[in-house]
């Protein structure tokens, strides 16, 4: 039956199909030694890049601390409650015995539980979902304690940045908060995307954050293909942020703050001599800590809506004519282009120029006026004259000298420059038309007082104030690194200084002068300064010839800003401050005691702590009243609102005119 | 005393002992993959494995005692009760997985296509045992056994199984081959299924579509359906030359190797027992086939030799479509690796084809002593 053709046939058959199935296992040996032996390593290496995690640590963010040490910025342990679904799940219990379990131990809203729920249905298992985050001291501990045989529970620590003094250093200090899509785009840094990782986003936190931030540690660990931790396979440990020591007296600035109450204004303090910035006070301000984890919608349309601008750093970023405080800078000018200080000029209250009239602030005029007590006086007659003598150009070349119209290197995001015009910046301005770039002479008369395009920022007003006492190239600083440098003399003879040295002293302490209200009530310490009042609104002819409305009857944006420089102690100068008050009426009677409690707490800090109280009661009534007005306002808005439309009755209250155009006219602010 | 006594004891003799004895070493070491793949315990798998693998074998056995003659006369009744389980499947059958292959008969389920595997290589040898020599390339001869193979193919396609379909087609091809078949026919119809290849393309399903794709490139899509072939290569290339190590496998252990006992059991043991336990494997398995073309070529009867080589060529196809598979050099079809795989259908499937050619190897041995 067996046919032996067929048989041979069958074994050449089978002998072709023997060898193709050879060489398919030589196939598939050769393919598994080339991925094993040839790519080994490759593969290896995406085997391990698969198993080994890096997880990042972050860094702690270093502390800010003032020049004695003492903490502004800090790192606030933050307790928190946990809970691991996974771990709740094997433990075999379920999600509402834990959570009654919890409820046993801390509080849980109705909020936080509809969220947990939420977390717990949504994320992987794995992932810790919070159950309650700000738990006190006793509350973190009543957790640890008593829920530490609840399965899948945990309390842990983690930190949050916290500004000790609130609002106070908010400007100056700046707040953190998570990083932007484009700032991780721009550094690549992983930490960037660490969920609650935080950067600086304003002030020295935004300027110094590389050296605030450290460098993040790392941890390896073994995931599994859900992203499961294994066990810890090695750390890495992170390096924190460096501290950072600042000039600020931490106590001066707090002090400064709370003198300026609710006004909106800005207080600095430098020391002459090394330049060190001992407070730096924008007011008012937000909370940091606040806007460091979330800011309220509310709490952010308020803000912005306060025509205080509390998000503007006054300091440095807001600019002010420098008004009457310009004048030891014409002074200066003055006296460089060779004027005897003798000489007298005559102030009738108004200084004629072609068509226009110039006012002095006294309008009865101050009489025979000379060097000496033009500054004391504030005499506007004397100055227009002497400007016009020396030229706008003098004056600018001298305010630049004095630190005005610059930026100085601070680590302080945004300072505004100002401005100090001469005839080049005129052209450069309003060029090239010849009739709107030439400078005019009246322009002169205007720069010479601080007025007209000069505009200046606290702080250079302060640089200014302790040039003028040192009589060196002084730079302000904020970072205390090391000593400070010697700083090069203005070249500014010393009898011009003393002269104007002598000026402000006699504005403060000669009977004559227009800041009586800063005498130093220390002992054996005199203040001297120079007040300023800047008028933000055009008085016009009119108005003059009606009679110039007090500025207490004006709407508060109209009124004028008062400014105040000072230095003490005046025989030895030490120390210079700016105060500068927006919408404050008269530099003499409202920034000038500030200039002076300030000045009084670096020498005698009971004896200024002692004004408090009756400041801080006077704020006090004054936000009761406010928020009177506007509970009142949001009622009747309420009531017009809930009104029914063919109710309601489109009658305006009557307005009364505030000042009878026929009564006797009031007499002007000293300023 | 007498069956004690009787013909049994040397029926038994005539058995390939040898043969058992490497199954025997194969689905051990499957035993120990299992272990390791179920996390370093004989729990969920390993232990059952092992079980089965027993009880099947003993199975195998008992078919091995059976003449060869049998089959021949049962080759028909067996492929036509299949094709019409077959079609029972697509009228009642149970959809799992997406397709529709399994026919509950009440106390189990049953899975017909799995045993078309076999049934095609008997129906086929049954087929050309009566064909003389000379006539096998006469389009009369060709063109019923054409219909052999095509009828179960198509049903099978119809479920959708893209796997056992090319299973069944390749048994019954390789049958052809071996009867001898001319070999320029081979090759006119290796270039019509080329020209016809964009025709199939159209009737393949959309995930068979997406199995094809991703394999022509893997990368492309790595966290989807590409991960399965991009990871089994990372744990079988990881494990370099020696592996490593006995349940030290990172792929396999930490869940990156998706489906590590059952298609991917490959891939768990080479990550572990690198490129030496992989040719440790293909070795074992080489022996197994060798032996079955020797059985092969040394049977007596026509019948014999196509069904002892057929049903090997249908084993080799098993290996060398899930080998290729778990390395990257054929799409992904849901084969198992006999013997080492996890999974009970597969096993019975290959323990049977086993018997069978242990049947023809006893039929056709000399007596031992």
């Amino acid at each position: 039956m067996d046919d032996p053709v067929r048989r041979a046939s069958f074994t050449r058959r089978a002998l072709l199909l023997g060898a193709g199935m050879a060489g398919t296992g030589a196939l598939l040996a050769g393919r598994m030694a080339w991925l094993s032996l040839f790519h080994g390593d490759e593969y290896r290496l995406k085997a391990e890049g698969n198993r080994v995690q890096n997880r990042l640590v972050p860094p702690r963010r270093g502390w800010i601390v003032d020049r004695h040490g003492k903490p502004i910025a800090l790192n606030r342990p933050d307790y928190r409650l946990e809970l691991r679904p996974a771990d709740l799940f094997d433990a075999g219990t379920d999600l509402n015995t834990t959570l009654i379990a919890i409820r046993q131990v801390i509080d849980i809203s109705p909020d936080d539980e509809l969220r947990i729920r939420d977390d717990v249905a949504s994320q992987p298992r794995f992932m810790p979902v919070v159950v309650r985050s700000n738990l006190s001291w006793p509350e973190f501990s009543a957790c640890n304690v008593r829920l530490a045989t609840v399965p899948g529970v945990a309390a842990v620590q983690s930190f949050s940045r916290h500004y000790p003094e609130a609002d106070r250093f908010a400007h100056l200090i700046g707040y953190v908060g998570a990083p932007t899509p484009e700032q991780y785009r721009a550094e690549r840094d992983p930490l960037l995307i660490y969920p609650g990782f935080r950067i600086g986003k304003d002030g020295i936190e935004r300027h110094e954050d590389r050296r605030l931030r450290g460098e993040a540690g790392a941890a390896r660990v073994e995931v599994t293909a859900r992203g499961e931790l294994v066990r810890e396979l090695g750390t890495r440990a992170d390096r924190p942020g460096d501290t950072l020591k600042l000039t600020i007296d931490r106590e001066l600035q707090s002090y400064a703050a709370r003198r300026l109450a609710d006004n909106s204004a800005s207080v600095i303090v430098m020391d002459c001599q090394s330049g060190d910035i001992l407070a730096m006070v924008s007011m008012p301000a937000y909370d940091p800590n606040i806007f460091s984890t979330r800011v309220p919608a509310r709490l952010w349309n308020a803000l912005q809506k306060d025509d205080h601008t509390p998000l503007l750093n006054k300091s440095a970023m807001g600019l002010y004519p420098p008004g009457s405080t310009f004048k030891m800078v014409t002074t200066l000018a003055a006296l460089e282009a060779g004027v005897d200080p003798d000489e007298a000029v005559l102030c009738t209250g108004a200084y004629r120029l072609g068509n226009n009239t110039w006012h002095c602030h006294a309008r009865r005029g101050h009489g025979g006026v000379n060097m000496h007590r033009a500054l004391p006086l504030s005499c506007d007659t004397y100055f227009y004259a002497m400007g016009r003598r020396v030229g706008v150009d003098a004056i600018a070349a001298m305010a630049r000298r004095l630190g005005l119209g610059q930026e100085f290197p601070l680590p302080i995001p945004g300072q505004a420059g100002g401005i100090v015009p001469d005839k080049a910046w005129k052209q450069r301005r309003y060029g090239p038309d010849p009739k709107k770039a030439n400078w005019r002479e009246g322009e002169t008369l205007n720069a010479a007082i601080g007025q007209g395009y000069l505009i200046a920022n606290p702080l250079q007003l302060a640089v200014m104030t302790a040039r003028l006492a040192s009589g060196r190239a002084v730079m302000p600083r904020l970072i205390a690194d090391g000593p400070a440098p010697d700083y090069p003399s203005l070249g500014i003879p010393e009898a011009h200084l003393a002269l104007v040295r002598q000026g402000m002293v006699d504005v403060v302490n000669a009977g004559y002068g227009t800041a009586p209200a800063a005498r130093s009530s220390v002992p054996d310490v005199l203040i001297a300064g120079k007040t300023g009042t800047a008028q933000v609104r055009r008085i016009s002819m009119a108005e003059r010839r009606r009679g110039v409305l007090r500025n207490e009857a004006l709407p508060w944006k109209q009124r004028d800003h008062a400014l105040f420089v000072a230095f003490a102690p005046a025989d030895a100068p030490r120390y210079a401050a700016s105060v500068i008050i927006e919408h404050g009426i008269a530099g003499g009677r409202y920034a000038a005691p500030i200039a002076r409690d300030v000045l009084t707490y670096l020498f005698e800090p009971e004896r200024a702590l002692a004004v408090l109280p009756a400041v801080e009661a006077d704020a006090a009534e004054r936000r009761a009243a406010n928020e009177r007005i506007e509970t009142a306002a949001s009622i009747a808005e309420e009531n017009r609102r809930l009104m029914p439309s063919w109710l309601k009755i489109d009658v305006q209250p009557p307005v009364f005119e505030v000042a009878d155009p026929d009564a006797p006219l009031p007499p002007r602010e000293p300023e | 005393m007498d069956l004690l006594n009787g013909p049994w004891r040397r029926e038994l003799a005539r058995l390939p002992w040898g043969v058992v004895l490497l199954l025997a070493a194969i689905a051990g070491f499957g035993v120990l993959v299992l272990y390791s793949a179920g996390g370093g315990s004989l729990d969920p798998w390993a232990l059952k494995h092992g079980v089965r693998f027993a009880i099947l074998l003993l199975g195998a056995l008992a078919l091995a005692m059976l003449p060869p003659e049998r089959w021949l006369a049962w080759a028909w009744p067996i492929y036509f009760t299949l094709l019409l389980a077959l079609v029972g499947v697509e009228l009642v059958g149970a959809v799992k997985g997406g397709s529709q292959r399994w026919l509950n008969l009440g106390f189990m389920e049953f899975q017909p296509s799995e045993m078309m595997k076999l049934a095609i290589i008997l129906a086929m040898a049954r087929y050309f045992q009566y064909v003389p020599k000379g006539y096998e390339s006469r389009p009369d001869v060709l063109i019923p056994a054409l219909a052999i193979i095509a009828m179960p193919v198509g049903l099978v396609m119809l479920q959708p199984d893209l796997g056992t379909a090319l299973s069944i087609l390749f048994g019954g091809v390789a049958v052809m081959f071996l009867a001898g078949v001319r070999l320029w026919l081979f090759g006119a119809a290796v270039a019509g299924v080329g020209a016809l290849l964009p025709v199939a393309w159209n009737l393949l399903h959309d995930y068979q579509r997406k199995r094809v794709l991703i394999f022509l490139d893997p990368e492309s899509d790595p966290r989807g359906a590409g991960y399965h072939i991009t990871q089994s290569k990372i744990a079988i290339g990881s494990g370099g030359l020696s592996g490593k190590g006995f349940l030290q496998g990172t792929q396999s252990h930490l869940d990156y190797l998706p489906e590590l006992h059952t298609d991917f059991a490959f891939a768990t043991m080479a990550e572990e027992w690198g490129l030496m336990g992989g040719l440790f494997v293909i070795g074992l398995y080489g022996l197994v086939l060798a032996w079955g073309i020797r059985t092969a070529v040394n049977a007596g009867t026509q019948f014999q030799r196509l069904m002892a080589l057929g049903l090997m060529a249908t084993l080799f196809f098993y290996l060398a479509i899930n080998m290729m598979m778990v390395m990257g050099l054929a799409p992904v079809v849901g084969i198992p690796l006999p013997l080492i795989s996890w999974g009970g259908s597969s096993m019975m499937t290959v323990m049977i084809l086993l018997g069978l050619v242990m049947g023809v190897a006893r039929a056709n041995r000399q007596n031992p002593d």
